[in-house]
């Protein structure tokens, strides 16, 4: 087995231990076709952004209405990518942003990004998030794609530290490590997803 | 929040806590979960090799607070952030409210930070006519319920689900059932409508890093994130132990940090922020950005050559986590602001005596605090300090006055404890017990029976049992602590003549006295020296192969604790470290030294459970040596849960908390029970003088011997 192939089946492994949903593809046009498949699935079950159909105050339950139709945000895609997600996002009904997250506070249905590199034994993504859009679009997402490209995988935080400190130097920066979903057990210790972030974190382990 | 006048009331409050099913459940199932799940995430990794390295790294970092403030600050402020340093909390919350004033806002979301705990950061900003919101799901619900965090990490940890949902009842306008995963989408919703609104966020730091200007934050929930990009300015308020030199040092302390706070091997979100990043909601498209610092103390004890490891604490919890005191009454009970033994400590220099003054008497010195920190931190020994620091400021009680007095001249303890048996008759009802105690000695005591003095203390036996050995293979001094000088003579019996078959010389040096270790843990720091320099001269180490003793508190006492206590001491440097070198465990000594086999004994396959002395198992790291000699012995070896959870002993402390020590034993009764073992054995006579007692208390026909007495009884 290679190494890439070895730091990709361990990344899978420690992500799917922290619940996030690892799948490979080979181009992005593959990782395109998946999130449109995620995004369209999930509207069966959910029409609401999360939490909407609870009892809340005016206030909370006024933000709940900004939200129409499925959104897709991708910010920070190469422009030739963003173009050819944005043509697929059309074809199935699918309103697709880069831009403008702050009017969409509510939620949108899925934040879709490429990480800068995966750290294989804790499953994380590092993600470039100095783009305010972009980080707000990985917060404010009920599912997050996130594609990482099997060739940016290390298997320790200390093998990304060379990354991490040039990303950083290069201010103003701002660094996301992300395992997993948004997650919280402060109430009596259960587990419950989704306090604030995604509901769901998808990987896609892109075989370049 | 501490808030007792004095250890009356402080106890009453223990009461209370005790007396709550919901949080006794909650905190032993935590208790139970959180000891598998840090086992879990540590597999493995070399734990120790990495405690050993951070706590390096940690002191040699705070050593140049200093410069790696001015480097921090260079790096921020060419990033254009505003980089400030508070003396006090008081000076911290006057900065940021400054800053929200002179920047307009009105609405403020906070993610969690202990150090604006620590400065009642809230109450102020609120004084200022400002809304502030907790962001952080548990931070929030104790917001709404006007009370402090009972954990570091989780802080509603004390608190249901009905609970909960009565509060967000409150907010919502609307009643909402006690259903968790519903209850967590109310707070996303109400809470995203809170950072669309607020002009500033307010966020801790778990790092400070010096080399590029960086502050990261752990979370889970991912409200750091929000809390720091929606808001036009962001305030990150830090102590400065968190001045971290490099990446590197950060990425050391994020492999320990969420293992060992909640078994994760690493938090959901860790966020490295550089500078001041584009905002849209910032008229200029900028984000405000300020750093501001706290001392509060810290500077000076960086510079403190006893308390300066206090500042490599991370904040994980981890010494709440495994405290058996904690686990019985919560954080709002063992604990000010910070909570644990970290909080016992830290409350004395960040809030003051007043406030640590019944709190920092609540450790029972089990050490399980220690052998979790990730920093490396001598906890128990550094709560005592506090203790004895406290009293010396404050005045000592008679009590411990008293004890100290005696113990200082054996000669008077010793004649003590001989009247007590001269007149303990009449309680004891020709009992090993003492059955009729008058109120004032038995007050709380009823869980236990307490033992009577022995008819002939061991050292009055001694001569007549001493082994005669022409070549020994070993010269072995016995060291018996005054529990099994006075009380239970027969354990040091029984070793002796496990020795005797093994060509062991036995000296038993008559000017010994007590440890020590009581007058310790009382805060008596000139008896606790005084008693130490008299026993390492009573024995003149070199002339000995091994310093021997039974009991599991004096050895680990003697070990380490005297040469902290003594090594300074440039008359007994040498004496004392040559002391410690060679003292060891009753157990360690036959399995290790002597190598007893099966053959040596008669199997009667009787079965018998553990129980592991605190200053054992983790005092002196022994483990196996007691367990495997219960086979090589003849026993059948039955396990319990928890084995190695204090039995609630703590010597003074069972006399001054009773009703918790109490429950400390009733949980290791149950446990030891659950074995049906026909045997109890442990390595200490405290202990024994506990499990023996609350057996006896409860009627149980359950025998609880000493390992050496099992041994000596099965000598072919």
């Amino acid at each position: 087995m290679s190494e890439n192939a070895r730091l990709a089946d361990l990344m899978a492994e420690k992500a799917g231990l922290v619940s996030a949903i690892v799948s490979r593809v080979k181009t992005l046009d593959e990782a395109f076709a998946y999130t449109l498949d995620v995004c369209e699935k999930k509207e069966a079950c959910q029409l609401l952004p999360a939490g909407c159909e609870a009892d809340l105050s005016t206030g909370a339950g006024a933000l709940c209405d900004a939200k129409l139709g499925k959104i897709i945000a991708a910010p920070g895609l190469a422009e030739e990518t963003a173009t050819t997600l944005s043509e697929l996002c059309a074809e199935r009904g699918v309103q697709f942003i880069t831009k403008g997250m702050r009017k969409h506070l509510a939620g949108v249905d899925i934040g879709f990004t490429i990480a800068q590199a995966g750290i294989a034994e804790t499953g994380t993504c590092v993600l470039d998030s100095k783009s305010e859009e972009l980080r707000l679009a990985t917060m404010i997402c009920e599912v997050h794609v996130c594609v990482v490209p099997v060739s940016t995988i290390r298997e320790t935080s200390f093998e990304v530290e060379s990354l991490l400190r040039a990303m950083c130097k290069d201010f103003p920066a701002y660094v996301a490590f992300i395992t997993g979903a948004s997650r919280t057990a402060d109430i009596e210790r259960v587990l419950a997803i989704g306090v604030h972030g995604p509901l769901e974190l998808h990987i896609l382990l892109l075989e370049d | 929040m501490q808030n007792a006048r004095d250890l009356k009331e402080y106890r009453g409050e223990m009461q209370g806590a005790l007396d709550n099913d919901f949080l006794r459940t909650a905190m032993d199932n935590f208790a139970v979960a959180y000891r598998a799940s840090r086992i879990k995430a540590f597999a493995g990794m070399d734990v120790d090799g990495l405690v050993q390295e951070i706590a390096k790294a940690k002191d040699q970092a705070m050593a140049r607070m200093d410069e790696l403030f001015e480097e921090f600050k260079k790096n921020a402020e060419r990033q254009g952030v505003t980089v400030h340093v508070a003396k006090t909390g008081h000076e911290a919350n006057e900065i940021i409210a400054r800053i929200a004033e002179k920047a307009g806002v009105k609405r403020v979301v906070k993610s969690k930070s202990m150090t604006a705990e620590e400065t009642h950061l809230n109450l102020h900003l609120e004084a200022q006519g400002l809304e502030v919101v907790e962001t952080d799901l548990g931070e929030w619900i104790i917001q709404l319920r006007h009370e402090g965090p009972t954990h570091m990490v989780m802080p509603a940890i004390h608190l249901s689900r009905y609970q909960v949902a009565e509060l967000f009842s409150d907010v919502t306008g609307t009643k909402q059932e006690g259903d968790i995963q519903k209850l967590v989408k109310v707070a996303r919703r109400e809470l995203r409508a809170k950072y669309v609104q607020a002009e500033m966020g307010i966020s801790g730091g778990n790092f400070a890093i010096a080399e590029t200007g960086t502050i990261a934050l752990c979370t889970n929930e991912g409200n750091a994130r929000l809390v720091t990009t929606l808001p036009r300015v962001h305030v990150a308020l830090v102590g400065l132990d968190k001045l971290t030199p490099s990446i590197n040092d950060a990425l050391r302390v994020l492999k320990v940090l969420p293992r060992n706070a909640t078994g994760q091997a690493i938090t959901s979100y860790v966020t490295w922020i550089t500078g001041p990043g584009e905002c849209e909601a910032s008229p200029d498209g900028k984000k405000e950005m300020h750093v501001v610092f706290l001392d509060n103390g810290r500077r000076a004890l960086a510079k403190d050559p006893v308390f300066s490891q206090v500042l490599r604490c991370v904040r994980c919890g981890a010494c709440a986590n495994v405290c058996p005191v904690y686990r019985l009454v919560g954080g709002h009970q063992y604990g000010h602001i910070y909570i644990g033994a970290i909080g016992l400590i830290l409350t004395y220099f960040y809030h003051g005596r007043e406030k640590a003054k019944n709190l920092v008497q609540n450790c029972i010195n089990c050490g399980a605090c220690k052998a979790s920190c990730v920093g490396g931190i001598d906890l128990p020994r550094l709560i005592k300090e506090v203790h004895a620091r406290i009293q010396d400021e404050s005045g000592h009680p008679l009590q411990s006055q008293l004890l100290g007095m005696v113990l200082k001249s054996r000669k008077m303890f010793h004649t003590l404890l001989r009247s007590a048996r001269a007149v303990q008759k009449p309680v004891t009802g020709g009992t090993p017990y003492l059955r009729h105690l008058p109120m004032i000695f038995a007050r709380g005591q009823e869980f236990r029976a307490l033992p009577a003095i022995a008819e002939q203390a061991f050292r009055d036996q001694f001569e007549a049992i001493k082994p005669k050995v022409s070549s020994p293979k070993y010269r072995v001094a016995l060291f018996s602590g005054c529990v099994q000088d006075f009380v239970y003579p027969e354990q040091a019996v029984a070793a002796v003549k496990v020795l005797a078959k093994h060509n062991v010389a036995v000296d038993f040096p008559m000017d010994q006295s007590c440890c020590g270790l009581p007058v310790q843990m009382m805060g008596e720091r000139e008896a606790s020296r005084s008693v130490a320099a008299q026993n390492v001269t009573a024995f003149d180490p070199a002339s000995y192969d091994y310093i021997l003793t039974l009991c599991a508190s004096c050895a680990s006492h003697l070990k380490h604790g005297y040469p902290d206590i003594l090594g300074k001491d440039p008359k007994l440097a040498v004496k004392v470290q040559q002391f410690a070198d060679r003292v060891i465990d009753f157990s360690s000594f036959v399995h290790d030294v002597l190598k007893v086999e099966a053959s040596e004994f008669r199997a009667d396959g009787k079965t018998a459970t553990y129980h592991a002395p605190c200053h054992l198992c983790r005092g002196l790291g022994v483990t196996e040596a007691p367990r495997e000699l219960i086979h090589t012995g003849g026993l059948t070896y039955l396990p319990a849960d928890e084995e190695d959870v204090c039995c609630g002993f703590g010597g003074t402390y069972s006399m001054k908390f009773p009703e918790l020590s109490a429950e400390l034993l009733k949980k290791k009764l149950a446990n030891v029970e659950r074995t049906g073992a026909e045997l109890l054995l442990t390595d200490c006579p405290g202990c024994i003088m506990q499990l023996r007692g609350g057996l006896e208390a409860k009627g149980s026909r359950l025998q609880v011997q000493h390992v050496a007495e099992a041994l000596a009884e099965r000598l072919k």
